[in-house]
């Protein structure tokens, strides 16, 4: 990685920390898995963290493309994309920094988290599969719904729209496993891998299955790849 | 040197240059000028590596720009229109950032930022978000961010539209300064500044070079000769332009309208002559009773030439038939 990478993945959590969006999401994610995770927990009296992992492609699907929505729109929109292609760097810096730096915040955001299993754990006898499976689970989502919103960032000069189109695709990878019986019987299997709800319960019942890893990899690298032409076409 | 070889760029069906070629030498400053939407913006976007043209090269000192994108870059500094750079972001902390990306050693980036700091009079800003800064201000952390890394050829897009007078002016200085080892092309409507700054001038209109050369040369390019401004009491228009194109060496007889008048009724007249034969033009208005209420003859300014190559001179005097 050339240095000129680097310096795009810190001036992007940067720039998302210097923003208020930022805080307002990572606040709002905080409090909704929290009350979500702990008002059933303690109905259920189960020692898990199911419920947390259950709701997480909900909620980050809700949450990264807020963060993401800003990262090109608003390069388009200031006009400061022209400056960043005019420095000494490839777009391939640019992309690759861009996406790096918004699944980072994503992380970070995820951080906290680690208090539930904590807590679980001291309550009553946590597995620990599920739930390293659930947090790898996390990161692929991440990643994916990382270059998802950065294609729909993308598209447009417009923030609102950008996180639109993204919640719109990330919606999309969620729900489809879950309207298979809408769907003509032959096609029930492509759409169901393409759901990214289906691919992570089962990496987060912590059966780390290499279908799962390839889909959320190759998913997150034609959503990339997308971004890429789009950002090219948009010169 | 720079060698920009029959440029063409097309956005959809619209044609912004046209087979565009000029060359830049070493140490030179040249000014791009055109009216609004000529392809000055487009020419530069495609010299700085921004743009891909739809055909033809540029090659930055004998690398071609489409191969060699990234070395091309690392030689060219570039300020774009209205300065577009991270608005969150704080002066310094754009220029560090600057700095790293164009890969100037830690310990010589403070120095650096520093020398632009003085240079650019960013003193009073440099702890501010750009955001926050006036217009002057953001034009000047334009040129600092251009010039930061010392490079051999600085590209600047309109660097003082908008700004005040003295602002221009204190612009304008750091141009010629940066000038005297660098490479510089920028963009202007001021046509004095092209004049004052640049050792050489492109004119481009509708995507083609109407012009090329040192101000004098582009001058006696459109038109040679002189203009002698007439103003005459009791001479009819129409009569006084059949009269005065019998003359030979006079090519075009129009009516000033904006002009002052030395006498109230005065008819003022520029006669645009292709060689100067003032002998000849005095004797055929001696040969009428009108009454010279004033002439005198100049030379062709840059306004006149610009005007006359882009297309506004045709412009006007349909304007003025269709009146």
């Amino acid at each position: 990685m050339s240095p000129a990478f680097f310096r795009v993945v810190t001036r992007e959590l940067r720039a998302a920390f210097g923003s208020p969006v930022a805080y307002i999401v990572i606040v709002i994610f905080l409090t909704v898995t929290g009350w979500f995770f702990f008002t059933p927990f303690f109905l259920n009296g189960r020692a898990d963290l199911r419920e947390f992992f259950r709701l997480l492609p909900m909620t980050l699907g809700l949450v990264v493309p807020a963060v993401t929505m800003r990262v090109f729109s608003e390069e388009f929109s200031t006009g400061s994309y022209e400056v960043l292609t005019t420095l000494p760097m490839t777009r391939f810096d640019v992309l690759l920094g861009k996406f790096t730096g918004s699944l980072l915040f994503i992380l970070l955001m995820l951080v906290p988290t680690l208090a539930y299993p904590i807590i679980v754990a001291s309550l009553g006898d946590l597995d620990a599969g599920p739930v390293v499976g659930g947090y790898v689970g996390a990161v692929l989502l991440a990643a994916l719904y990382c270059s998802v919103g950065l294609f729909a960032s993308a598209l447009t000069k417009n923030q609102i729209v950008a996180f639109i189109i993204g919640l719109a695709l990330c919606a999309f990878l969620v729900l489809i496993d879950k309207v298979l019986f809408f769907i003509p019987a032959g096609l029930t299997g492509v759409l169901q891998y393409l759901g990214a709800d289906f691919h992570f319960r089962n990496v987060a019942k912590g059966v780390l299955d290499s279908r799962d890893v390839v889909y959320f990899v190759s998913a997150a690298l034609v959503a990339l790849y997308a971004t890429n032409l789009v950002v090219e076409k948009r010169i | 040197m720079i060698q920009i070889d029959s440029l063409t760029k097309d956005y959809g069906v619209t044609r912004a240059l046209d087979g565009v070629s000029f060359t830049v030498n070493s140490g030179e400053i040249l000014g791009l000028l055109g009216p609004n939407g000529a392809g000055k913006t487009t020419t530069m976007r495609i010299v700085t590596g921004y743009l891909t043209p739809t055909a033809g090269s540029v090659r930055v000192q004998e690398m071609d720009v489409a191969k060699n994108p990234l070395a091309v870059k690392r030689l060219i500094g570039y300020l774009p229109e209205f300065a577009p750079l991270y608005a969150d972001m704080v002066v310094y902390d754009y220029l560090q950032y600057v700095g790293a990306v164009r890969r100037i050693e830690p310990q010589h980036r403070g120095k650096r930022i520093r020398a632009m700091t003085d240079l650019c009079g960013l003193g009073d800003v440099i702890h501010r978000p750009f955001r926050e800064l006036s217009r002057g201000y953001k034009q000047r952390v334009g040129l600092a961010h251009a010039m930061l890394s010392d490079p051999d050829i600085l590209i600047l897009d309109e660097p003082t539209s908008g700004l005040d007078p003295n602002q221009i002016v204190e612009i304008r200085a750091i141009i010629k300064e940066a000038g005297r080892e660098k490479t510089v092309i920028f963009s202007t409507h001021i046509l004095s500044e092209a004049e004052s700054t640049c050792d050489r001038i492109v004119i481009i209109n509708r995507g083609r070079v109407v012009a090329d050369g040192t101000a004098d040369v582009v001058k006696a390019r459109a038109v040679s000769g002189m203009v002698v401004r007439l103003a005459l009491l009791d001479a009819p228009l129409d009569e006084v332009q059949r009269h005065l194109r019998e003359v030979p060496g006079v090519n075009r007889v129009q009516r000033v309208l904006n002009a002052p008048l030395p006498v109230a009724g005065a008819l003022v007249v520029d006669v645009n002559c292709l060689q100067p034969n003032l002998r000849e033009l005095y004797a055929a208005i001696k040969r009428r009773d009108w009454v010279v209420a004033g002439l005198n003859s100049e030379g062709h300014s840059l306004e006149d030439t610009f005007r006359e190559l882009t297309g506004a001179v045709e412009h006007d005097a349909a304007a003025e038939e269709a009146s």
